[in-house]
């Protein structure tokens, strides 16, 4: 492995400690807030706080929303579908968690 | 550079209708979407489909490409014969939103690129570049210490002529502790470079955790199955655990059954809060293979008179 002389980069681990506010997460997944608020308005990410101006997304958030675009951009689904789809790979993740040791 | 065989990329057939290639993108892109597949070769294969696609659903270029006739065999040393596009003019809807810089130079060579090429030396002309992903292997140990992981990763950057390079790069890449499997770690800047003023995209890292021999994880928990003999389980023992910080003394407690769960409290991943290590027990039944254990089984079967299927009703 060549470690040779480059500085050592740190990122920000996007978990639930990380929360962002509406405009830290149009920024970080490049979407208008109306696309925000629509993939809120389909459960698709839940913030917490009753006004977008007090919303606060849980870094997690990012993932979802950057998968959710990927699968309509690519795929051609529509949000509904792609919250869906989201969910369905998620609970196969945790399912193949559960299944113990993966085997390739 | 190299042929592309774009109908056998798509698997369809040199008169596919406009549908069936359409049918077969679908099908490819829901099996390789980086996304959804579990294909460890998926983003490759998903950008490949979608060149192939890009050419193909377009009659235009479609037609140009059959042009080059069907003696081409992938992989085969490519030039363009000179003015083999005459008489057509790629642009206006041919493209999508798919990200041209994810294109092969066998596609550059064809058809240019997505975007207006005078519009790069342009005064005020920005754009911000591309996200990145990719992935980052650990050991579960990793997790528990945090580490630093040495990545080499190819990227498309724009030289001066505005046309792309695939370059290398090495990043040394801190990961920190308490980090589980499937996670993202977002390196700000670190992804393709911008145009113009543009600033760079954004690098997505995911963690993937390498199988491990002993261990598995379900988010910050972490399971071991760990054996037993049925007379620690029957009677209660304390035995040594591995655990991924060191070995532990554990209590067994009388009267533990098989796939019995024992909590070790924040002995899992590290965060707040820590996750807890919870040990799975296996009974493992000794050999009967010499005439002492089997005259102990014997004995078990006289004196315990159990029967563990009277719940079957027999």
């Amino acid at each position: 492995m060549s470690n040779q002389r480059t500085s050592l980069l740190s990122g920000d681990v996007l978990d639930e400690e990380i929360e962002l506010t509406l405009s830290e997460l149009c920024r970080a997944c490049r979407l208008p807030a109306e696309d925000v608020l629509e993939l809120v308005a389909e459960g698709i990410i839940e913030p917490r706080g009753r006004k977008p101006l007090q919303w606060r997304f849980q870094g997690i958030c990012v993932r979802r929303v950057r998968s959710a675009l990927t699968l309509h951009r690519d795929l051609g689904v529509n949000w509904a579908g792609a919250a869906l789809a989201l969910d369905l790979l998620e609970e196969i993740e945790s399912l193949r968690a559960r299944l113990g040791r993966v085997s390739d | 550079m190299k042929f592309k065989d774009y109908y056998q990329i798509m698997g369809i057939s040199r008169d596919a209708t406009q549908d069936e290639i359409k049918r077969a993108y679908r099908q490819l892109a829901r099996k390789y979407h980086p996304d959804v597949s579990k294909e460890t070769d998926a983003e490759e294969r998903f950008k490949e489909v979608g060149e192939a696609y890009e050419v193909l659903k377009d009659p235009e270029k479609r037609t140009a490409y059959d042009q080059l006739g069907a003696n081409w065999k992938a992989g085969q040393e490519f030039r363009p014969p000179p003015g083999w596009d005459q008489g057509f003019e790629f642009h206006g809807g041919g493209f999508t939103g798919s990200d041209p810089f994810e294109f092969s130079d066998f596609f550059e060579a064809l058809f240019g690129r997505g975007f207006d090429r005078g519009a790069h030396g342009r005064a005020g002309f920005h754009a911000r570049g591309g996200d990145t992903r990719a992935k980052v292997l650990i050991d579960l140990e990793d997790a528990y210490r945090g580490t630093a992981r040495g990545l080499t990763l190819k990227h498309t950057q724009l030289g001066d002529d505005g046309r792309p390079r695939v370059r290398e790069r090495t990043l040394n890449v801190r990961i920190p502790k308490g980090v589980r499997q499937g996670q993202q770690i977002r390196l700000a800047g670190q992804g393709e470079a911008g145009l113009g003023q543009g600033g760079a995209g954004d690098l997505y890292l995911e963690v993937v955790f390498r199988p491990h021999r002993l261990y598995r994880t379900e988010g910050r928990d972490v399971y071991l199955n760990l054996p037993v003999t049925p007379w620690e389980a029957a009677l209660g023992a304390t035995v040594k655990a591995p655990t991924p910080t060191g070995t532990v003394d554990l209590k067994i407690p009388p009267g533990s059954a098989n796939g019995d769960k024992l909590r070790l409290k924040a002995r899992g991943l590290p965060g707040n809060p820590s996750g807890d290590l919870y040990v799975v027990l296996n009974i493992a039944l000794p050999p009967a293979d010499n005439e002492a254990a089997k005259t102990a089984y014997r004995d078990m079967a006289r004196t315990l008179g159990f029967n563990p299927r009277a719940h079957l009703g027999v």
